[in-house]
């Protein structure tokens, strides 16, 4: 292969750069300007204006919604260094990727790997388009922390299979078209009798029922399999390959789940700024209780550090090439600094921040109580804290099973 | 661990190598056993100064190898992982406030002996036994420095004294009008106060108002490296420890109770190395240096203190005893906790930094 040299590289990243600009020009609808966020884009309930959709559309057309997926799927086919550049170029106009959901984080990378050829060219380039969302089928009422316990079965009837069962906290179920299930195809072994099957949520024989949660919102379900013919072709890998290829997914959701930069977008106003306008500040500038003003500062202190640990995480993963060792923490820490913040900004509202609805509440305030509800899943879905504390003490501290 | 250069990797390997096979923590056993008030081997520190260690900050034109404040991290801790008492860290601070604060002709005179590891500084700031360094007393007239200074580390073996006056900072040598008192401390490592009446005094003028916050910020990244030393080292000594001690006919390691808990340090760990790294990336950027240097010194006290009592405890009676090293980190992780900011300060610090 021929070296480029430095001067031809830099020409290359501003050509790119300006194909970008001309994109977003052309395409960014003016008024979606700072509003959008991949995540209610497609995972929420379905109310697209036509805006979001002509946006989606040409992202879509373009694969920059996947933008490091391979072309001939319907990705970008972008290097990293041209992701950096699309996603600089993007915050610039106000603008966000609004192709996103279960089916970018999770299953697509999955697919990808371990999909055929014909069910790649099926099921990716509508998830690179944003039109199909996808759900998880994983935990069931008496398989949570111990998901290889699932009784979901998949009885296997020459062409199809026939599948019964209940899966539960299926997020997004009831908005969802298709699933990726995890199920049972052998009895006789806990863990090489798992398959991972992809099935239709509008077949016959499936039922979705939202369940209602303390944050008021119904954003998990519980589904419902009776009798519900699946094509063999619908098989991810061989028959019981599920729980490798159930638990590659799981490393893309928790890198997902604890990505700084994401949950530092969720994060809303900063405790300080909270803290001013509820608290008060003394004749220094400083906030006025003074005992509050060391605790914000305790948790900033260390949510910075979490945030240098997301960053160093990447960085030893990419000079690596594998995934990085510190990785491993990133969920339980990113999680429970989360609950942290809720919790301090409900505790420095008063009772003001415990408002549940109705007249008198900002509608900040209103959202800061149901996010912290809500904020309570995070430490136990994904892999709860106590699974991520077998997880570190197993696979890299190298501490014996328990006997 | 940071993302280094191949000289940075060789750096810390000779480091851990020399550290590992020459200076492990039973040399200084030894030191201590000795009850030298200066707490070090010199032999030793003139090994790191051949080594280069000394000028590792400072720059080429001064001696020095300019090899950046990652490099200086990279060695301060393997030094903390084994307990090698040394003046290397101080001396380090001492030649970064005359690079930030010396005129031409003080560069010239003191950076290479300090870059050569033959004269030794040390830095001479707080006045009482709490940091405070709006609370300083000692004054100049006619270059005569007059004052008191608190617990001073590695005094005992430093020929130049970096003071902090009312006015700003100023270099003393040892000799007249500088009297030593030991102030034998837990760690048991050099620590003195120091009368200063009438001591010769040179100002360093240069690098602005607030020159003396620039020169603790790199004590705090500087002594934040030497605890995350210490700290991985009693991590590392734990996890060893747990994995071999058998009760109940198990290795203690096989408990759920204990794996979480060695699961959380970890966690703490993490967050403690990305902040002290972060600290010396600030300082070789020259980008956001106070807040970078609070957040270090901030989580490198919290998580010590968590580790070094973790340490004791998942040791059981053991970690009780002089033999076990265990708890000879315990000693110094609280003295270097205090020094350059508490907790509590690095808070306030860090809450005024951003403004609230």
């Amino acid at each position: 292969m021929a070296s480029r040299s430095p001067i031809d590289m830099q020409d290359e990243t501003e050509a790119f750069r300006e194909e970008v600009r001309q994109f977003v020009a052309q395409n960014f609808p003016e008024e979606l300007k700072n509003t959008g966020s991949a995540m209610s884009a497609v995972e929420g309930p379905d109310e697209e204006t036509p805006a979001q959709q002509s946006w989606r559309e040409a992202m879509g057309q373009r694969g920059w919604g996947v933008p490091t997926w391979p072309r001939e799927y319907g990705g970008g086919g972008l290097t990293r260094k041209q992701v950096a550049i699309l996603n600089e170029e993007l915050a610039k106009a106000g603008a966000y990727n609004p192709i996103g959901g279960m089916g970018v984080m999770m299953f697509g990378p999955t697919l990808l790997e371990y999909g055929s050829e014909e069910q790649k060219k099926e099921h990716i380039p509508p998830i690179a388009r944003g039109e199909i969302r996808w759900c998880q089928g994983y935990s069931e009422p008496n398989a949570g922390s111990d998901l290889a316990n699932l009784q979901t079965t998949a009885v296997d009837k020459g062409d199809h299979y026939l599948v019964n069962g209940q899966k539960t906290w299926t997020s997004g179920g009831q908005w969802a078209d298709k699933c990726f299930c995890l199920v049972r195809t052998d009895r006789s072994d806990k863990h090489k009798g798992i398959s991972f099957l992809l099935i239709d949520m509008d077949a016959p024989g499936v039922e979705v029922r939202p369940i209602q949660m303390i944050s008021g919102m119904s954003p998990f379900c519980e589904t419902f399999f009776t009798d519900v013919e699946v094509p063999k072709e619908n098989l991810v890998g061989e028959e019981g390959q599920g729980w490798t290829i159930g638990k590659r997914l799981l490393q893309h959701e928790r890198t997902n789940l604890s990505g700084g930069g994401s949950m530092a977008r969720m994060m809303g106003a900063s405790l300080s700024d909270i803290a001013r306008k509820y608290v008060g500040t003394d004749a220094e500038g400083h906030i006025a209780d003074p005992v509050l003003r060391d605790r914000i500062a305790d948790f900033e202190i260390r949510w910075s550090a979490f945030l240098l640990t997301g960053r160093r995480a990447a960085e030893e993963s990419k000079a690596q090439g594998g995934v990085s060792e510190i990785s491993s923490v990133l969920k339980k820490v990113g999680t429970k600094l989360g609950q942290e913040k809720a919790e301090l900004t409900i505790e420095i509202m008063g009772l003001q921040g415990l408002g549940w609805e109705g007249e008198g509440f900002s509608e900040a305030e209103l959202a800061g109580v149901r996010a912290w509800l809500f904020g309570k899943a995070t430490t136990i879905y994904g892999g709860s804290t106590e699974i991520q504390n077998n997880i570190i003490a197993k696979r890299v501290l190298g501490m014996l099973d328990h006997q | 661990m940071a993302v280094l250069s191949e000289e940075q990797e060789m750096l810390r390997d000779m480091a851990r190598d020399w550290t590992t096979n020459e200076s492990p923590v039973a040399e200084w056993r030894k030191v201590r056993a000795g009850g030298e008030a200066q707490a070090y081997d010199p032999a030793a520190y003139a090994t790191m100064a051949e080594m280069g260690w000394t000028g590792v900050v400072v720059p080429e034109e001064h001696g020095g190898s300019d090899f950046g404040w990652l490099s200086a991290g990279l060695v301060i801790e393997e030094l903390g992982k084994t307990l090698t008492a040394s003046p290397l860290a101080s001396s380090i601070v001492a030649a970064s406030a005359i690079m930030l604060g010396g005129s031409e002709e003080q560069k010239a005179k003191w950076l290479p002996q300090l870059a050569a590891g033959e004269v030794v500084g040390a830095l001479a700031v707080d006045e009482g036994p709490r940091h405070d360094p709006a609370a300083i007393e000692a004054q100049v007239t006619g270059g005569k420095l007059t004052g008191t200074k608190a617990f001073v580390h590695e005094a005992h073996g430093a020929d130049l004294f970096v003071v902090a006056a009312q006015d700003g900072l100023y270099l003393v040598e040892k000799g007249e009008g500088v009297i030593l008192s030991d102030r034998k401390l837990t760690d048991q490592r050099s620590h003195a106060a120091i009368a200063f009446d009438g001591a010769a005094a040179v100002r360093l003028a240069g690098g602005g108002d607030d020159l003396l916050d620039q020169v603790l910020d790199r004590a705090r990244i500087v002594t934040a490296c030497e605890m995350l030393g210490m700290a991985q080292q009693v991590f590392d000594t734990t996890l060893d420890y747990l994995k071999q001690r058998v009760q109940f006919n198990q290795v203690l390691a096989t408990f759920q109770a204990l794996q979480h808990r060695m699961a959380d340090l970890f966690a703490d760990l993490a967050l403690m190395r990305s902040a002290v790294e972060g600290g010396l990336q600030a300082l070789d950027s020259g980008f956001g240096v106070p807040r970078a240097a609070t957040v270090a010194k901030a989580e490198a006290n919290r998580v010590l203190h968590l580790i070094s009592r973790e340490g004791i405890q998942l040791h059981g009676g053991m970690g009780m005893t002089d033999e076990y090293d265990v708890g000879l980190y315990l000693k110094r992780a609280r003295v270097l906790e205090a020094s350059f900011g508490n907790t509590a300060y690095c808070r306030n610090r860090f809450a005024s930094l951003g403004g609230y």
